[in-house]
C-alpha cells in the first residue's frame, strides 16, 4: 500500500482543500507538509493583504489529518476531535504558506497532532498548532 | 434644554445595517465562504450557506473542519468588532458612509483560536453566534457556537482571545 499516493488521493478528494489550492508537498509516516499559494480571495484584512486566520486553519487541520492518516498504526480515515491554533504573527503577503504536521503519539482511538506554519522566512513561523483526531478503522 | 428627539426607526436601521454590510463586505476571505450576518438589533446570527467547495469528507458527506473553524472565527471577529463598534455607530460618531467607502477601523487580532468538534458539519446551512465574555482595553475573550438543523446541538464551539486595536483619544 502506497501511503503516499492514498495521501495525495485523500486531497485531490477533499473539495474545500482543492478550493484553497492546497498542495500536498511530502508525506512520511505520520508527519506531512502542505502548501497553499497566497491567493486575494483568501484576504482577512484588505487594508495589509494579509491572509485570513480561518484559512490558516483549514492549513493547518488538512496536513494534522494528513499526517494523522499516514501514521503506520492508523488503519483508515480521521476527524478533527479539537484544534488549537496560535497566531504568531501575520503571514506576509504574497507568500505562499507552508504547513508541517506531525503525529507524536497515536493510540488506537486518538492520533495526537502538532503543526507548524511559515511563509518564506522559516526562522520566524507564522502559527503554531496542537490537536487530537481521531482514529477511524478500515473504511 | 431640551432632549434631542429620537432618530426615526428608518434611520437607526440604515445605519446599523450599512456598518453591518461595510464590515463584512470588506473582508474578501468572509466572501469567499459565502458568510451572511443576520441582525435583530444588536444580536448577530452568522449563516454559513452550504456549499460544495465547504465539503471535507465527500463520503460522509460532511463539512471540511477548516471551512467550520473560518466560520466560527469569522463570527468571532465581526461580533467583537460589532460590540466594539456600536457606541460609535449608535452615536453617529462613526460614519457608516466612510465605511462603505472602504476605510475600516482597526479590526481586533486574533492571538489564539481553539475549536472543539462535537459532531460532523452535515452539508446543509450552518448558523453561529459569538459572546463576546470578556473585552477590555486591550485584549478580549470571546465564545463562538455553531449549529444547523438544532440550535440545541451545536455541532462546534469555539473560544478565542484577541488583541484589541489601539483606541486613540
Amino acid at each position: 500500500m502506497d501511503k503516499k499516493k492514498i495521501a495525495e488521493q485523500f486531497i485531490g478528494a477533499i473539495p474545500h482543500s482543492r478550493a484553497l489550492g492546497m498542495q500536498l508537498t511530502d508525506v512520511g509516516e505520520g508527519t506531512a507538509e502542505i502548501e497553499m499559494a497566497y491567493d486575494e480571495r483568501f484576504v482577512g484584512d484588505p487594508e495589509t493583504g494579509v491572509i485570513h486566520g480561518g484559512a490558516v486553519s483549514a492549513l493547518m487541520d488538512t496536513c494534522c489529518g494528513a499526517a494523522a492518516m499516514s501514521h503506520p498504526n492508523s488503519p483508515g480515515g480521521t476527524a478533527t476531535i479539537d484544534l488549537r491554533i496560535d497566531y504568531m504573527r501575520p503571514a506576509t503577503p504574497g507568500q505562499k504558506i507552508r504547513a508541517r504536521a506531525e503525529c507524536y503519539h497515536i493510540t488506537r482511538s486518538v492520533a495526537f497532532l502538532r503543526a507548524t506554519a511559515m511563509d518564506d522566512d522559516e526562522s520566524r513561523p507564522v502559527a503554531q498548532a496542537t490537536g487530537s483526531f481521531t482514529v477511524e478503522s478500515e473504511p | 434644554m431640551s432632549r434631542r428627539p429620537p432618530d426615526p426607526v428608518q434611520v437607526v436601521k440604515q445605519r446599523r445595517d450599512a456598518a453591518l454590510h461595510a464590515l463584512v463586505t470588506g473582508v474578501p476571505y468572509i466572501n469567499f465562504l459565502g458568510i451572511e450576518f443576520d441582525r435583530r438589533g444588536d444580536e448577530l446570527t452568522a449563516i454559513m450557506p452550504f456549499d460544495e467547495k465547504l465539503i471535507g469528507n465527500p463520503l460522509l458527506p460532511a463539512l471540511h473542519g477548516g471551512a467550520t473553524a473560518a466560520f466560527l472565527e469569522v463570527t468571532a471577529i465581526i461580533g467583537l468588532s460589532w460590540a466594539m463598534l456600536w457606541d460609535d455607530i449608535e452615536s453617529g460618531k462613526l460614519d457608516p458612509d466612510t465605511l462603505v467607502a472602504g476605510t475600516l477601523p482597526r479590526l481586533p487580532k486574533t492571538i489564539d483560536f481553539t475549536v472543539d468538534y462535537l459532531r460532523s458539519g452535515l452539508p446543509r446551512d450552518a448558523y453561529a453566534r459569538a459572546q463576546v465574555t470578556r473585552s477590555g482595553r486591550r485584549y478580549a475573550s470571546v465564545k463562538v457556537e455553531a449549529w444547523q438543523d438544532n440550535r440545541a446541538r451545536p455541532f462546534a464551539q469555539a473560544t478565542a482571545h484577541f488583541v484589541m486595536p489601539r483606541r486613540d483619544g
